[in-house]
């Protein structure tokens, strides 16, 4: 279930032009993975219908999903790699270009921003020495951006690290956190 | 059980009893109480019956629209020879709601088992959960109780061994508000960009796959075992005297500047002013409550006058200019500025916007650079009137209701806010706070 994005390391880096260091692409739709998805196919009466599933498991697999996983996902489906390229870029957890090892969403929504989630933002931006929202930082490790509503709001400010959910995150309990991301 | 708090004796604990009860996580532990006995039953009923039974019982739609549940499944013609299909919405994404995270977290199998009954009384052998993406805990608290519920036969080709098959299958999201609306949320499950589809057709005569199709929110489907094992009888006696409209128990997350936040469940029509200074425990200390949108964002802010006469139930929150919507409870106490929290909404909403319409894109995005603009001190004395004229051409006009939803705020805060911009733009003046970039 986890779409949490690996490690951008690996022997053979390459830069991208969003400046962050990628690795060749991992083919996804072999073996266990390409039984798994032919699995989830019989649910549904289309092959089409497991689009959003399928790229899930290239995010899964890459870190995120680049112009090669979306041709070999068309490929596999059926479908062409510009129709599914329209379909990864209406929504907003599939990463169109890498991100950090850690990528960190804060809901900033209207009852988590009353509860202080901009307090929370900036804590994060300046532990994780991210320089603004959407840049990886230095060290390759962190992404913070906002996100809207987390529909934990009750549990203001909920927070998720790829994905991990944290609830009732306070600026205090920010450096805690980062601090054990940095060290895993 | 105004979860992570104890429950309040004022509340009537349906489909909350078990919130924060690791026991009742399990296929066993749910069994344990109560679990699958209105499925056992259900399977052996005509399926035309068990809707007479949620007809009768006045359920509506717990997700926003609070169109009445019994009559939705009526409309699903059975033996037209075409597979049917049941969507279960559990894309909860409305701004202040979180009350069908916990349900899918504390009691999975319940929502199994209204999937299951609904399945078979509209005459699908196949239901769909959409659970949005950013619900990890959700997620696999319902993959691992649909695992169980396959192992054991519950659910399956031959249910329970009624011989009648009923699938239910979770599908994951991946990061769309507006995929909460039915019809998008019908492309997405077909792996498209979820644009929302003109209606009609409905979905009813054309849904997902082209097939009929019935979307009933978590909430509402989670209340469905209840009612068949109680009767409808016993669902319809939960509601104020003088209205009958509006039946049973609501589940209602509060957020916000409260002292207590957290999912609470009372009877319909409660006492919209106890429920927020008795159960809630009113402002956090030292402060007043100042406004309320008692619906998700997307319905009219409600002033304390208006919030304090209310009464909670469908017909109680349209008595004071606002909706019940998904009962998602925002509080605002008197440190916050409604032009920026108003920005802050309108903003979400231009985000959100799929833009196929016009009226939506460009709506949404301009009211949110207005508002922002009167928040940061530059607001011009012709803004208000411009937001309002944008406002009225959002409404009513646009495929979706995505588009009114964003208005509603605006208008609902300039009727009974007015001053707080005026008094930006006047002085010109820099928020104490700027709005989040």
């Amino acid at each position: 279930m986890s779409h949490g994005p690996s490690a951008a390391g690996g022997a053979a880096l390459k830069s991208s032009s969003h400046g962050h260091a990628v690795a060749p692409y991992k083919q996804v739709f072999v073996g266990e993975t390409r039984d798994r998805l032919e699995e989830l196919i019989k649910r549904y009466p289309t092959r089409q219908a497991v689009l959003l599933p399928a790229l899930w498991m290239v995010q899964d697999a890459n870190g995120w999903v680049s112009e090669e996983g979306m041709v070999e996902t068309a490929d596999v489906l059926g479908l062409t790699p510009a129709y599914v390229k329209g379909v990864v870029t209406f929504y907003t957890m599939y990463h169109q270009h890498p991100v950090g090892r850690y990528f960190i969403q804060v809901c900033t929504t209207t009852p988590c921003n009353v509860c202080g989630a901009e307090d929370v933002v900036n804590a994060f931006l300046k532990q994780t020495g991210c320089e603004e929202l959407g840049v990886t930082s230095p060290d390759g490790k962190f992404t913070v951006i906002e996100v809207e509503c987390l529909g934990a709001c009750g549990f203001a400010t909920p927070v998720m690290v790829n994905s991990e959910f944290l609830e009732n995150v306070t600026p205090d309990r920010v450096p805690d956190i980062v601090g054990r991301l940095k060290r895993s | 059980m105004g979860y992570p708090f104890k429950p309040h004796p004022r509340e009537t604990l349906v489909l909350s009893k078990y919130f924060g009860e690791r026991e009742a996580i399990s296929l066993d532990g749910w069994q344990k109480r109560g679990g699958y006995v209105a499925l056992k039953n259900a399977l052996g009923m005509d399926p035309v019956a068990i809707t007479n039974v949620v007809k009768e019982s006045g359920l509506r739609g717990r997700g926003g629209a609070g169109f009445p549940t019994g009559l939705k499944w009526s409309f699903m013609k059975l033996g037209d020879g075409k597979p049917h299909y049941l969507c279960c919405n559990a894309d909860e994404s409305e701004p202040g709601t979180f009350k069908d995270r916990e349900i899918m977290r504390w009691t999975p199998h319940a929502l199994i088992e209204g999937c299951a009954i609904a399945s078979y009384a509209i005459g699908a052998e196949t239901c769909y959960i959409y659970i949005r993406g950013e619900f990890t805990e959700p997620l696999l608290r319902m993959e691992a109780a649909v695992t169980e519920a396959y192992a054991a036969g519950i659910i399956g080709p031959n249910a329970m061994g009624s011989g009648k098959t009923v699938n239910v299958w979770v599908h994951k999201g991946a990061g769309a508000y507006i995929c909460g609306e039915e019809t998008a949320m019908m492309n997405s499950i077909e792996g498209k960009r979820g644009n929302p589809r003109i209606k009609p057709p409905f979905p009813a005569v054309s849904g997902v796959f082209g097939m009929p199709t019935t979307i009933n929110n978590v909430e509402t489907l989670a209340a469905v075992p209840h009612i068949l094992n109680n009767g409808a009888e016993w669902y319809k006696k939960m509601a104020r005297p003088d209205n009958p409209k509006s039946t049973g128990t609501k589940l209602w997350s509060v957020c916000g500047n409260v002292a207590r936040p957290g999912n609470y469940e009372v009877e319909m029509g409660f006492p919209f002013k106890d429920f927020l200074y008795d159960l809630c425990g009113g402002p956090p200390t030292g402060r007043k409550f100042k406004a309320v949108i008692p619906g998700g964002s997307s319905v009219p802010f409600m002033n304390m006058e208006e919030a304090e006469a209310a009464f909670m139930d469908y017909e109680g929150m349209v008595a004071q200019g606002t909706m019940l919507g998904s009962a998602g409870c925002i509080v605002f106490d008197d440190t916050q500025s409604i032009p920026k929290q108003v920005a802050r909404l309108a903003r979400f909403y231009a985000h959100e916007s799929c833009a196929q319409c016009t009226q939506c894109r460009e709506g949404t995005a301009w009211t949110t650079k207005i508002v922002e603009r009167i928040v940061a001190g530059n607001g011009t004395s012709e803004d208000l009137d411009t937001l309002l004229d944008i406002a009225e051409q959002m409404t009513g006009k646009t495929i979706c209701v995505l588009s009114d939803s964003c208005a509603a705020p605006v208008v609902s805060a300039l009727q009974r806010f007015r001053g707080e911009f005026e008094a930006l733009i006047k002085r010109k003046v820099q928020p104490a706070v700027p709005v989040v970039a």
